[in-house]
């Protein structure tokens, strides 16, 4: 009996080891040498490594390059709030249930599936075509067939609209996913609401306004902090495209190209704490949310 | 007679404009992907090819830039990772779900604590460790990475396992069976559709991975799907209707595997995403 009990308890760690042993040498090791390296100015290759204190993230301060990759963020989060309220939008006209909306549901879905590098390249061709001078993009010809000709621009070459351009792709990438997010919500909420609403002769905005929208509340909320956080952490689209030239670098880009061009792993492994802490507090935040609404179902 | 609903009408006609714009970066690339070189540019981007059956850009696509390779590569590192994730996972899940033991607790939090550090933040350290353990510029690096990070799997076998009723591992354990006999029997057999889950999810995720094959298989010879069209830009850079072409080809089975799994991908995302 003593010894069935023992065995209860060892046995659950035979499972167990493979997994923590991975997490522990692929997360926390990385994580806790990452604070260590931060305040070293090892080049990576040097096996002595020479301690500076804080050096390092003060020179982040003073380091415009990374200040201006850090306010590119604002861009992609902007880019994020529209396609939360466009996601909105459709996840709700989606939820009536009209026919044929399925079909549209797979269209705005499918880009979150594509392959990062295809997406750049279906972007790259579109906004400056085969990159010569005399054959502009897709893009430019639409709008001058819709008579908007004015608006044809550098989409990737002015350090103006670069970041607009880009934050686009981001929309267009990552609104299905909000969408099946939301349309998920929807579905959860009680029938018997709605059955309730029609009853009462509520019309349809009224029906989004007092049902459906408190309904979706938490993963609104949800969706708009991860936004903050995905917005700085950035790194795959532009990093293709552009290799974080044109002023659409992020800091993500700066963070690796320090690390990895410029063999500065001291100084890279600062700046990806401090990212760290960043997505830590946003998700600290987002985990009280959710903890407040799960008190409020009780 | 049947009123003409003006509310819907303005649905479609929204819901239509904005699946036009989903679908309209996609036409230039498809229009240029079965033009020849000449006809590429003296045409312009919007207008249809002569021959929608000149296959001659995906032919140079797929025979001169290595895209066989990365498929090929993808394939490996797709098949092996996922054995890995689904055999990591499961245990974990059958550890935390059907034990009671010391530890628990703070083994639990290990793994919620994990999930909060995303992996492009701690690569110059990652780097290292690979580094160190010699496996930098071989598959192993991808299948390690694959294998030993991913939390969303392990969230979602433990809520599916949840729901497996208990009384059928402990009737199993009365007519004598150990307790890797109840895994290997009882529970894995059970937790298929939650494995299929993880398998869409993880799968599309890994096909569409960049920066860990970028940053780890730097040698063009273990170039995955990701990589392998990265590096058609600088050679194919005179001849973009091959880049269209290729871009197409990596396209095309993920938009297959869409359409025929449609609604469990629907699922796992929203599975995958409330962790």
């Amino acid at each position: 009996m003593l010894k069935e009990r023992y065995k209860r308890q060892v046995t659950p760690w035979l499972y167990l080891v493979l997994p923590l042993g991975l997490l522990g040498l692929l997360t926390y090791l990385p994580v806790a040498n990452m604070f260590w390296y931060s305040t070293t100015n090892w080049d990576g290759i040097d096996p002595h490594k020479q301690y500076v204190g804080l050096a390092n993230y003060a020179k982040i301060a003073q380091n415009p390059d990374i200040l201006h990759a850090l306010f590119n963020s604002i861009y992609y989060f902007g880019g994020a709030v529209v396609q939360i309220g466009l996601a909105l939008f459709v996840a709700t006209v989606l939820s009536y249930g009209f026919k044929g909306t399925n079909f549209f549901k797979g269209f705005l879905v499918f880009p979150f599936l594509l392959n990062s590098v295809a997406v750049v390249l279906i972007f790259r061709y579109l906004f400056q075509g085969p990159g010569i001078a005399s054959h502009a993009g897709g893009m430019d010809y639409l709008l001058q067939h819709l008579g908007l000709g004015r608006f044809v621009t550098q989409w990737l070459g002015n350090p103006h609209i670069v970041n607009f351009s880009l934050a686009g792709v981001s929309v267009w990438r990552y609104i299905g996913f909000n969408i099946v997010l939301f349309l998920g919500a929807i579905q959860s909420i009680n029938p018997e609401l709605f059955e309730a609403a029609a009853l009462d002769r509520a019309n349809r905005w009224h029906q989004f306004r007092y049902i459906i929208l408190p309904g979706i509340r938490r993963i609104t909320a949800l969706s708009l902090i991860l936004a903050i956080s995905g917005s700085i952490a950035v790194f795959e689209v532009p990093y293709i495209m552009l290799g974080g030239a044109n002023g659409s670098s992020t800091f993500v880009i700066e963070t690796v190209r320090i690390a990895f061009a410029e063999n500065r792993v001291g100084y890279a492994s600062a700046l990806a704490v401090i990212l760290l802490g960043i997505v830590l507090i946003v998700t600290f935040i987002q985990r009280n949310i959710f903890k407040d609404e799960q008190v409020d179902l009780v | 007679m049947k009123r003409i609903d003006t509310f819907k009408v303005i649905i479609y006609l929204i819901l239509s404009v904005m699946c036009l714009a989903m679908v309209f970066p996609l036409i230039p690339l498809i229009f240029a992907s079965f033009k020849d070189h000449q006809e590429f540019y003296d045409s312009q981007p919007l207008s249809p090819p002569h021959n929608w059956f000149n296959f001659h850009n995906f032919y140079l696509a797929w025979t001169q830039g290595d895209l066989v390779r990365g498929f090929l590569n993808t394939g490996i590192l797709l098949a092996i990772s996922l054995v890995g994730t689904i055999m990591v996972g499961t245990m974990t899940a059958y550890a935390i779900d059907r034990f009671d033991f010391k530890g628990k607790k703070l083994v639990v939090w290990a793994f919620l604590l994990a999930a909060l550090v995303p992996g492009v933040t701690t690569q110059v350290a990652t780097f290292q460790i690979i580094n160190r353990l010699n496996l930098y510029d071989t598959r192993w690096a991808a299948i390690l990475l694959y294998t030993g990070t991913d939390i969303i799997s392990i969230y979602i076998f433990l809520q599916f396992m949840q729901s497996i009723p208990r009384a059928l591992d402990e009737s199993a354990r009365i007519d004598g069976a150990g307790h890797f006999t109840i895994y290997f029997r009882i529970i894995l057999p059970l937790l298929r559709p939650a494995i299929a889950t993880v398998i869409i999810i993880k799968g599309i995720a890994y096909y569409n991975d960049f920066y860990t094959p970028f940053l780890y298989m730097p040698d063009p010879s273990l170039g995955t799907v990701s990589t392998s069209l990265y590096r058609f830009i600088g050679p194919f850079s005179a001849n973009w209707e091959v880049i269209c072409a290729a871009t197409l080809l990596v396209i095309v089975p993920t938009i297959v595997v869409f359409l025929t799994l449609q609604k469990f991908i629907y699922k796992g995302l929203s599975a995958g995403a409330v962790k």
